[in-house]
């Protein structure tokens, strides 16, 4: 008798609430659990975190019991260039200042799409700079410097 | 009349020339999200919401609320034209909408799906007005252990009213509550799961998980594939629908507007269900159920009533009792948050102005949505050329300039971004984002009051099943929960899930 692989989803899913679950039980426990009258700050949060781990044993019960197709495969190429768009925001814009943290954000996120060309890049990136810096500093007055600390004064 | 009273406050509130301006700029932003596939409500008014702090509170829930039901007007127009929902909630509009739209009736499908929204939209601002007062004096009669049970109510309904699989929606929930517990403790002052990292002292910001499981998640989801859209905008010639299509329109939409109505209240509910109940009602009471999916009129009619409905009559948990129903809501609670207001049931008494005058709103922002929208469908159809590459890095930029402009803190772009993958890759799995948002949300109000209550009655768990208020709350959420785990309701709910698809 031939084993049929679990379901990939229910699998994943599963061992990722079993995971998430021991993690927070662990952080609980060290918080202080106190007793029911005098909740301490760990009680609710153990509570809610073996709940976690009940579910994920569930689901990852269930990953035994059928298989469904896999999901589709990632997009590669948007994960790598849209998710670190605002962290280099912000981690830019106080030193860059607004306009250059906008640009560099833009154009970052246009390359997420495979059929973006380097000219309509830095055009989409210009005018969407051009625009929010507008809109935002200028129209709704948003307090921050257009040019950083770490550009050198003209 | 006391009503007319306090509505003739609100519309004299509503109706100032600035309080009109925003609440036509909420609904045209609204519009305009709605139309574009891929930004929904739950971003916009998370992206705007450093904004409404140089607004009067008052304002900037007007425009924050046309945003809200504003969508639901524009995804039915993208829904209809090229078959692809613009809003989540538009979904079941899409079935037979887009075949009314290939068969040359595009036109009166949008003027349908207007009507229909109109007349729903109304009648639900109604009800708002009438329910708030007494539903509002009931709350005041809350104590913390009512409170906790009304809140694991609302969270049992969003779980078994979430798409997919429930026990993963219970996951996802109580995931959500447990990112809720990191921060400062408020009884003793101690960090709680902050790895150290001094930027999650005040826990993770509620904008920034909103933008990331909802907008940078669905941004992702975008890219996977690049579609083509197939836009049917040759001839939308004639919006007039017939005699006989008005005939036609009537039941569905005085059936759409009382199911939405009352599954807009439930918490985790809101238009989408709605939508879909509508739908599978139509379709069952149908004397022609063959038509549906082929251009079927109440399958437009309906589910537009339906989902306008659920999107007003939403408000009132929310007015009423500070507990927001869906995503979208728990938004307009950081805005009031922002502007010193304590969501809940003091607010109408402390704030009748504020209170009224969103009602009043409301009703004002429907009636410009059918007057704005007919003529410029043609404007808004143009948006839809806009290429998904130029759309998508414009949000980017919005959505990290939104959450930067909360608190000017770079650890919640970092949030953005891990919660932007968190969310992608759990979708991928089946796990929906709205339950973890819901239990993010509710996670601290819940664990307060259960504190408290536990601290009032020296620790007694029963109290919950002793109080009369709380016991029957209690079980229906015991009820609710053991009815969606039972296989055949279960079997039932996923094939009016799967009508989606």
């Amino acid at each position: 008798m031939k084993a049929r692989s679990p379901d990939f989803s229910n699998f994943v899913c599963g061992g990722f609430f079993v995971i998430v679950g021991l993690l927070f039980t662990f952080g609980s426990v060290g918080l202080g659990i106190g007793t029911s009258v005098g909740m301490g700050p760990g009680y609710f949060p153990l509570f809610l975190s073996i709940a976690l781990i009940l579910i994920g044993i569930a689901v990852l019960g269930s990953a035994f019991g059928s298989a469904s197709a896999r999901p589709s495969a990632l997009a590669w190429r948007g994960v790598l260039f849209i998710l670190p768009a605002p962290l280099v925001f912000g981690l830019t814009v106080r030193g860059l200042g607004f306009v250059p943290a906008l640009f560099i954000t833009a154009f970052l996120a246009t390359f997420a799409s495979t059929t973006m060309r380097l000219p309509a890049a830095v055009l989409l990136s210009v005018a969407l700079t051009v625009f929010s810096t507008l809109v935002f500093s200028y129209v709704l007055g948003l307090p921050y410097a257009l040019f950083g600390s770490w550009l050198p004064r003209l | 009349m006391e009503l007319f009273s306090n509505l003739a406050t609100g519309f004299a509130a509503a109706t100032t020339l600035y309080n009109l301006l925003f609440c036509l700029a909420g609904v045209m932003i609204g519009t305009l999200i709605g139309v574009l596939p891929g930004i929904g409500a739950t971003a916009t008014i998370a992206i705007l919401l450093p904004i409404t702090y140089q607004l009067e509170p008052i304002s900037s829930l007007i425009m924050l609320a046309g945003i809200y039901y504003g969508a639901q007007y524009g995804g039915s127009t993208t829904a209809i034209l090229i078959n692809m929902p613009g809003e989540s909630s538009a979904a079941v509009t899409a079935i037979d909408g887009y075949q009314m739209a290939r068969n040359g009736r595009a036109g009166v499908a949008l003027a349908i799906a207007a009507i229909g929204s109109f007349v729903a939209g109304t009648f639900a601002t109604l009800l708002v007005a009438i329910f708030a007062k007494p539903l509002t004096a009931i709350a005041l009669e809350f104590g913390p252990a009512e409170y906790f049970s009304l809140m694991v109510l609302g969270l049992v309904f969003s779980t078994a009213l979430a798409h997919g699989s429930i026990v993963k929606a219970l996951g996802m929930l109580l995931l959500g509550l447990l990112l809720s517990m990191v921060g400062t403790d408020l009884y003793t002052g101690e960090y709680r799961f902050t790895l150290g990292i001094d930027g999650f002292a005040d826990g993770l910001e509620v904008v920034a998980v909103a933008v990331g499981v909802f907008g940078i998640a669905e941004i992702l989801r975008n890219l996977e594939n690049p579609t083509s859209r197939d836009l049917v905008t040759r001839h939308i010639s004639s919006l007039m629908p017939t005699r006989e299509d008005f005939r036609a329109i009537v039941g569905p939409i005085v059936r759409g507007t009382g199911i939405g109505s009352v599954l807009g209240i439930l918490p985790g509910g809101g238009p989408i269900l709605a939508a879909f109940a509508s739908y599978t009602i139509e379709k069952r009471v149908s004397n022609k159920p063959g038509d549906f999916g082929r251009g079927a009129i109440a399958g437009v009619a309906g589910p537009e009533s339906a989902n306008n409905a659920g999107a007003q009559t939403s408000f009132i948990p929310l007015l009423t009792l500070g507990i927001p129903a869906n995503p979208v809501l728990a938004m307009l609670i950081g805005a009031m948050f922002i502007q010193g207001i304590v969501p809940g049931p003091n607010v109408v008494v402390e704030q009748p102005t504020l209170f009224w005058g969103i009602i009043a709103s409301m009703w004002i922002g429907n009636l410009m949505l059918v007057v704005l929208n007919l003529p410029l469908v043609g404007m808004w159809v143009k948006l839809l050329s806009i290429p998904y590459n130029v759309l998508f890095p414009a949000v980017m930029v919005f959505c990290a300039i939104g959450v930067f402009s909360v608190h000017s803190n770079s650890y919640d772009l970092i949030v953005v971004s891990l919660f932007g993958l968190a969310g992608y890759l759990l979708g991928k799995i089946g796990c929906e984002p709205a339950p973890l948002m819901l239990g993010f949300i509710l996670g601290p109000m819940l664990e307060e009051n259960l504190r408290r209550a536990m601290t009032m009655y020296r620790g007694d768990p029963t109290i919950f099943f002793v109080r009369p208020i709380s016991a029957v709350l209690m079980m229906l959420a015991l009820m609710v929960l053991a009815l969606t785990l039972l296989p055949n309701i279960r079997r039932k709910r996923e094939e009016i899930f799967q009508e989606e698809d």
